[in-house]
């Protein structure tokens, strides 16, 4: 393009549908962002579509993970998280929105929403939409709401960026349906990670509630690979899987019972992500813990950080927690608890072990043990050599060896070592939070 | 012979000071743009760039491996001090070694381009986050701060997602510009640039969304130390979110995005692998 042209195109006024704003848009979106916030998901990932002509956007794999702030509590804002309304004919007791708390109640209609995320976008403050909601009059209606705002997204605007939208269990399956056909993730919160939990303190859903739109979604997907196979163009539902999230702290369950929750969620259900939501005392209420209570933060790390392991390094949840050792280990990570309890396995040498195996060293990460496998092939690797390729030596020394050595000058036994992990982890971690379960009634 | 070569600061340049090393059997100690002279006690030279020496040392590259020839084109775009000289020294080692020496990422002289570049690969990742753009006259106009020369590695991410729109991004740290319109995109350099003001309307989403990311926060999670890693601050200062009052003040006159020169100047190393536009539809 010649340079003498650019002033007139950059001049060129697109026309584009406005929606006068009034304060009140803007009253709306602070309470439906308030009331939104304790999700967790807030990811794009695992997007695929890709550019569209007369479309605004791509979801494509360059765009994964992409953070577009953090908001004041260090959390990655990558979509307009958001309800569709706080009005909910529920009354679970963990939840701002239950039906007996008195708060201000608004809805958005699906113009004002699609409108702020269209523009949004186009401002780059975000990769797309999560779209959640409280039950307002009955599931389906609530669902017909957010159906409308993403066929507006979808068909009037042409909006080709990402959408995770939660399927409201109780649902008509058709509704499931045309809502995966237009978002790229849905997800189903489970919330409270046990059945008895459920029935205390979210009287109005059931375990079959959540499972059932889930299996839904699930054999839909399978369905769909298998369409996508045969026709190209075949319409696409929930490209992007479906996740749920997991309630910490609510109720009474040790981690044992949310990690194998979590790999039976990803063995049986196939679900992409589990997420895990620090209970924030948001009320007070007997069966809850006190307002005073802080979220357990370092629990929900702990968490997340064994989550990735079951995901990316080839971990069981039974390898990690057992009847024995039923909760995580506060002071170090689940993977140094695992070669802690694990001293046979170590040291590894790393120019001749396995990717599997170096994985399980700590301090070596998926992108380093793919490294070293590649700078291997030139030589022979050195302990100085592993720093630069990635590797965490200050938690990984003790634990291999490369060319028969370890690092030079190193001493230290059982004992030590675990001081030392500690210590080496301590200045990162969020502070360790008062003991939760014994504010806990029986 | 040990020399100091000067050159025009342009990549051809610097591939041309290259050509010129081997043509005169030359080993550089240092390679300054002219701009940044210093006396020396070495003997020096200005080497003028030549486009047909620069394709030479660039299809040389490219045989040896063309990752190898990404990694020196990225490299000059990353703000690594003494990047030429580095570069150089990689260079000389892949034309003795071959490519076979991408794999020593330990090495002493890979080990320091490698890691520039992926801090350059950082930023750019950052970025495609935290740019901001104002929409002002049918315009998309955003500004960045970045350590590195970016537009080149942001230019695919932002033509695929506003494909049918017309945008600019105004480097201000090395005063050059990404423009894009009807499918096509150039980098230039641009000296003087002022951004318009916003009008009522782009103020108003500019306060919208400063209320969302104020309301997205979770008060009993607090964590600022959390936020700066994941955020550097050295960003904020062209976020949105973390402006003052005025700008969330709409102008009364209308915002005209477009009434800049685009000087002519030394031409920035636009293309590189991977970095083109293509059309995936
Ligand atoms: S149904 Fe959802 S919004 Fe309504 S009270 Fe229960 S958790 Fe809250």
């Amino acid at each position: 393009m010649p340079l003498s042209v650019l002033p007139a195109v950059l001049a060129a006024v697109v026309q584009r549908p406005t929606i006068k704003h009034t304060m009140d848009v803007l009253e709306k979106l602070s309470i439906l962002t308030d009331a939104a916030k304790y999700d967790a998901a807030c990811t794009s990932s695992g997007g695929s579509r890709s550019f569209k002509k007369g479309h605004i956007g791509n979801t494509s794999s360059s765009v994964a993970g992409c953070c577009h702030s953090f908001s004041a509590d260090g959390r990655c804002v990558t979509l307009l998280k958001v309800l569709m309304t706080n009005r909910c004919i529920y009354d679970c007791k963990y939840c701002v929105n239950r039906r007996s708390n008195d708060t201000r109640r608004t809805a958005f209609t699906p113009e004002e929403l699609a409108d702020l995320t269209i523009n949004f976008y186009r401002r780059n403050y975000i990769e797309g939409l999560f779209l959640s909601s409280g039950v307002y009059r009955n599931p389906d209606y609530t669902m017909e709401l957010m159906i409308q705002t993403l066929r507006l997204l979808r068909e009037t605007y042409r909006f080709n960026g990402y959408i995770h939208a939660k399927a409201i269990p109780g649902a008509a399956p058709e509704l499931v349906e045309q809502l995966g056909l237009l978002a790229d993730r849905l997800s189903v919160n489970i919330e409270l990670p046990s059945e008895s939990g459920l029935k205390l303190l979210a009287p109005d859903k059931s375990k079959k509630a959540i499972l059932t739109p889930m299996r839904q979604i699930q054999s839909r997907n399978i369905q769909n690979k298998e369409e996508l196979v045969k026709y190209r163009h075949a319409p696409k539902f929930a490209p992007a899987g479906q996740s749920t999230q997991l309630i910490i702290g609510a109720t009474p369950e040790d981690d044992l019972h949310i990690l194998r929750l979590t790999q039976g969620l990803y063995d049986q259900y196939r679900l992409k992500r589990v997420f895990y939501s620090a209970y924030v005392p948001v009320v007070e209420h007997t069966l809850l813990p006190g307002k005073d209570v802080k979220p357990p933060l370092l629990r929900e790390h702990r968490l997340y950080q064994a989550d990735w392991l079951l995901r990316f390094y080839g971990f069981r949840a039974e390898e990690l927690l057992d009847e024995e050792h039923r909760n995580f280990d506060p002071r170090v990570d689940p993977k140094c608890s695992w070669a802690l309890a694990h001293p046979h396995f170590f040291p590894v040498e790393v120019n001749q072990a396995d990717y599997e195996t170096l994985l399980r060293i700590p301090g070596v990460g998926v992108v380093s043990a793919r490294r070293i496998l590649s700078a291997r092939r030139t030589g022979p690797l050195h302990t100085e050599d592993l720093r630069k390729l990635g590797v965490v030596m200050k938690r990984a020394q003790y634990f291999l060896t490369a060319s028969g050595r370890m690092a030079d000058g190193l001493r230290f036994n059982q004992d030590t070592l675990l001081h030392n992990l500690i210590l080496t982890e301590q200045p990162s971690l969020p502070q360790p939070e008062v003991e939760q379960l014994s504010l806990f009634l029986p | 012979m040990e020399m100091v070569y000067y050159y025009d600061g342009s990549f051809e340049g610097f591939l041309s000071c290259i050509f010129e090393s081997y043509a005169k059997k030359e080993v550089l100690t240092a390679i300054y743009r002219d701009e940044d002279a210093v006396p020396t006690l070495f003997d020096c030279r200005t080497v003028v760039t030549d486009q047909d020496h620069a394709n030479r040392v660039l299809r040389k590259l490219i045989k040896i491996s063309p990752s190898a020839a990404e990694l020196i084109q990225k490299g000059f775009l990353t703000c690594m001090e003494e990047k030429e000289l580095h570069l150089y020294r990689l260079v000389v080692k892949l034309l003795g070694e071959g490519p076979s020496f991408l794999r020593k990422l330990s090495d002493e002289t890979l080990y320091p381009v490698a890691t520039a570049v992926r801090h350059l690969h950082g930023e750019v990742h950052l970025l495609k986050g935290f740019i901001r753009f104002s929409e002002l006259g049918g315009v998309l106009g955003s500004e960045i701060e970045p350590k590195n020369r970016v537009l080149p590695l942001l230019r695919t991410h932002f033509c695929a997602r506003y494909r049918e729109d017309a945008f600019f991004i105004y480097d201000r740290t090395h005063k050059e510009a990404l423009f894009y319109a009807g499918g096509k995109a150039i980098i230039r350099p641009i000296e003087g640039f002022q951004m318009a003001p916003p009008d009522e309307r782009e103020a108003n989403y500019r306060l919208l969304w400063k209320r969302f990311y104020d309301s997205i926060a979770i008060k009993e999670r607090e964590n600022p130390r959390l936020r700066m890693n994941n955020m550097p601050k050295r960003y904020w200062n062209t976020m949105t979110e973390f402006q003052d009052e005025s700008y969330f003040k709409a102008e009364s006159f209308p915002a005209d995005a477009a009434g800049h020169a685009v000087p002519a100047g030394k031409p920035v190393p636009e293309i590189l692998p991977g970095c083109e536009l293509s059309d995936p539809g």
